[in-house]
């Protein structure tokens, strides 16, 4: 077993037991109705931690993924919908902007945080002015995507593995995958390497743009119409889901199917919480004791991983 | 069977009638309260009000359960994954005080699909399968016109406390008030966003007071006329009728203010207990009852009459409430057809 091996063992533990927990409390969840309910919602914020996983990769943090979910979920809610050519070169657009945003973060040496964070306000401003109250609605081909029903195996399954797996394979096996990674553990080296750092920090946050982009539409399938507040909490779920999944926050070491994990533990955990009749009063503290815990024991794992 | 079904629910419809209670066919449902927001005096009276109604439901055996839960975070997507959760736990129907009302479209349409019975209130839900128990927003601004309306028949000037901006409830009871006063003589001098708190109302209020010319009266949205009431009487200015909005606070000074000098004004808002009402209306539902999908909550005012009685009724710091009925339920379900 190797370090990687490690590292997503403890998501996938964390996972399988909050779900053996689930189905002890609420066996009515073991089945394909009940399965694709607890995970449904965590598509969305699986995608969103894809992209805050691409901005990790590359030592930024982007506070703004919330919002700008919730700008995209406005925009398919109404232009895609109703005008698809101008919605879809807003999306295109969006993406756009992601990727300028890296570049000039990285060609200024502007701190991330504090650039996303400005963002934030203007993807909110921004998804305010095209849906002032909450409406729209959600192109028929999303719906019947995210509501689908194949054999066996609900969507909510089957999407955090592609997804998972898709990302892995360009993470850890693309050259592209490998520079970025580059980028964030030591970008001196890339650059003397004869590389355009800048343009790979404007790979990665373009990227990170894309999957904000699919998480806005997949929730908005799912919802069937959009609010200008309806991600807000995406931005810290997201930070946590690739923390949980194994990731770091520096030195480009990230995974991809560990943040995928990560980001289901965290819809699960919520669910978990509630089918136990916790008072309302008692779940966000008991959230993040579900997640300190995790990172306790992570942290035991890496010390043994450090001293072999 | 479904005929046979319905017949069993109006005889036992027609059995609590007689009884007064218990005995219903709906005594084996469950019925869940998905809240997406506990954090101020209303919400906390609403919460109130529920435990105390279906508790009692739930012993007199009207309902098996009445659940209440409350997502930690006052976030759309949680609360659609909280509702769905409840349909995992088989609930026979959801109570839903939503936190957008369309966000959570997807997940109630998912409960209709699993045969779920959706009760939305106050913070009502759009998707059409849902039943809607819905605050008259605009009429609520309406109302105060036709108060002051009555009260300076000549017109004067009008302060208007808006609420938070940028929400719906804010831009409806200002759209009402708007609508109201182009047939009279009043007119709006000035305007400013309170938040539905005494502080920032205050503030606000106090910020524009030295701009404005006499005030006849002050329209608000509740939550806010204690505010308006303290920066006029820090500005030495003449108190202006100030309508209240049934906070404990506002309702007390108002009393005071009688007490010393005929003070009188008028106060609206919604009863938290419009919860309960909702309760009644889900029960009905499951009874087999035919109930229109878009009901109207009725407004709790205060008036110079019954005022001393509604404070003395109100705990500190809350909000003057009452609970509803199941004969409220029914009358309102009666008024609506």
């Amino acid at each position: 077993m190797n370090r990687d091996h490690l590292r997503i063992l403890l998501p996938v533990l964390s996972l399988g037991l909050l779900l053996a927990a689930v189905f002890y409390l609420q066996p009515r969840a073991m089945s394909y109705f009940g399965l694709n309910l607890l995970f449904n919602l965590a598509v969305p914020v699986a995608l969103a931690t894809i992209a805050q996983m691409m901005i990790l990769m590359v030592n930024d943090i982007d506070l703004s993924i919330g919002t700008f979910v919730s700008f995209c979920a406005c925009v398919t809610a109404t232009f895609v919908q109703s005008d698809p050519v101008t919605g879809y070169a807003m999306l295109l657009g969006a993406i756009a902007v992601y990727a300028a945003m890296g570049a000039i973060i990285h060609a200024r040496g502007l701190p991330a945080i504090v650039v996303t964070l400005g963002m934030s306000f203007f993807w909110s401003g921004m998804a305010i002015l095209i849906l002032p109250s909450p409406g729209g609605s959600a192109p028929a081909w999303l719906n019947a995507m995210m509501k689908a029903k194949p054999p066996l195996v609900p969507v909510a399954i089957i999407a955090p593995i592609v997804i998972g797996l898709i990302m892995h394979y360009f993470i850890k096996r693309s050259s592209l995958g490998v520079l970025l990674r580059g980028v964030g553990g030591n970008s001196q080296a890339i650059d003397r390497a004869g590389w355009s750092v800048l343009g790979l920090k404007a790979t990665a946050y373009g990227i990170a743009g894309l999957f904000g982009v699919l998480s806005g539409m997949a929730l908005v399938g799912l919802t069937t119409s959009a609010d200008a507040n309806i991600a807000l909490r995406y931005t810290l779920l997201s930070i946590a889901g690739v923390i949980l999944g194994g990731g770091e926050f520096t030195g480009g070491r990230v995974s991809p199917i560990g943040a995928v994990i990560g980001a289901m533990t965290l819809t699960l955990a919520a669910s978990f919480l509630s089918f136990l009749h916790l008072s309302s009063d008692w779940q966000i503290g008991a959230q993040g004791a579900i997640l300190i815990l995790v990172l306790a024991v992570r942290l035991v794992f890496t010390r043994r991983e450090a001293l072999a | 069977m479904k005929f046979k079904m319905m017949l069993l629910g109006m005889i036992a419809g027609t059995t609590i009638l007689a009884s007064g209670h218990a005995m219903a066919d709906t005594a084996d449902k469950r019925i869940a309260f998905s809240n997406n927001y506990a954090g101020n005096s209303w919400r906390q009276a609403m919460l109130q009000s529920w435990d105390k109604v279906t508790g009692e439901a739930v012993k007199t055996g009207v309902v098996a359960a009445a659940d209440a839960f409350t997502t930690s975070e006052n976030q759309a997507t949680e609360q659609a994954a909280q509702i769905q959760n409840m349909i995992l736990q088989g609930y026979d129907a959801i109570v839903v005080d939503a936190a957008s009302p369309t966000a959570i479209n997807g997940a109630v349409r998912e409960a209709c699909d699993a045969g779920i019975t959706v009760v939305s209130f106050d913070g009502i839900v759009t998707e059409p399968c849902a039943w809607r128990i819905a605050v008259d927003f605009r009429q609520m601004g309406r109302e105060q016109i036709k108060y002051l309306e009555k009260r300076y028949p000549d017109g004067g000037n009008l302060l208007e406390i808006r609420g938070l901006a940028g929400v719906f409830v804010d831009d409806e009871i200002s759209a009402g008030i708007h609508e109201a006063v182009k047939d009279t003589k009043f007119k709006i001098v000035g305007s400013v966003h309170g938040d539905w708190a005494q502080d920032v109302a205050q503030k606000a209020v106090a910020g524009i007071l030295p701009s404005l010319p006499d005030i006849t009266a002050v329209v608000t949205q509740g939550g806010d006329g204690y505010g308006a009431a303290r920066a006029f009487a820090a500005a030495n200015r003449p108190m202006p009728t100030i309508i209240m909005g049934n906070r404990q606070d506002e309702l007390k000074w108002w009393s005071e203010q009688h007490a010393k000098n005929g003070y009188e004004t008028t106060s609206l808002s919604i009863a938290p207990g419009v919860s309960t009402l909702a309760f009644w209306v889900a029960q009905q539902v499951l009874d087999g009852k035919e109930v229109p999908k878009d009901l109207t909550v009725p407004f709790l005012r205060v008036d110079q009459d019954n005022l001393e009685e509604m404070l003395a009724k109100t705990p500190e710091g809350s909000v003057a409430n009452v609970e509803y009925s199941l004969e409220d339920a029914q009358n309102l379900i009666k008024s609506a057809k």
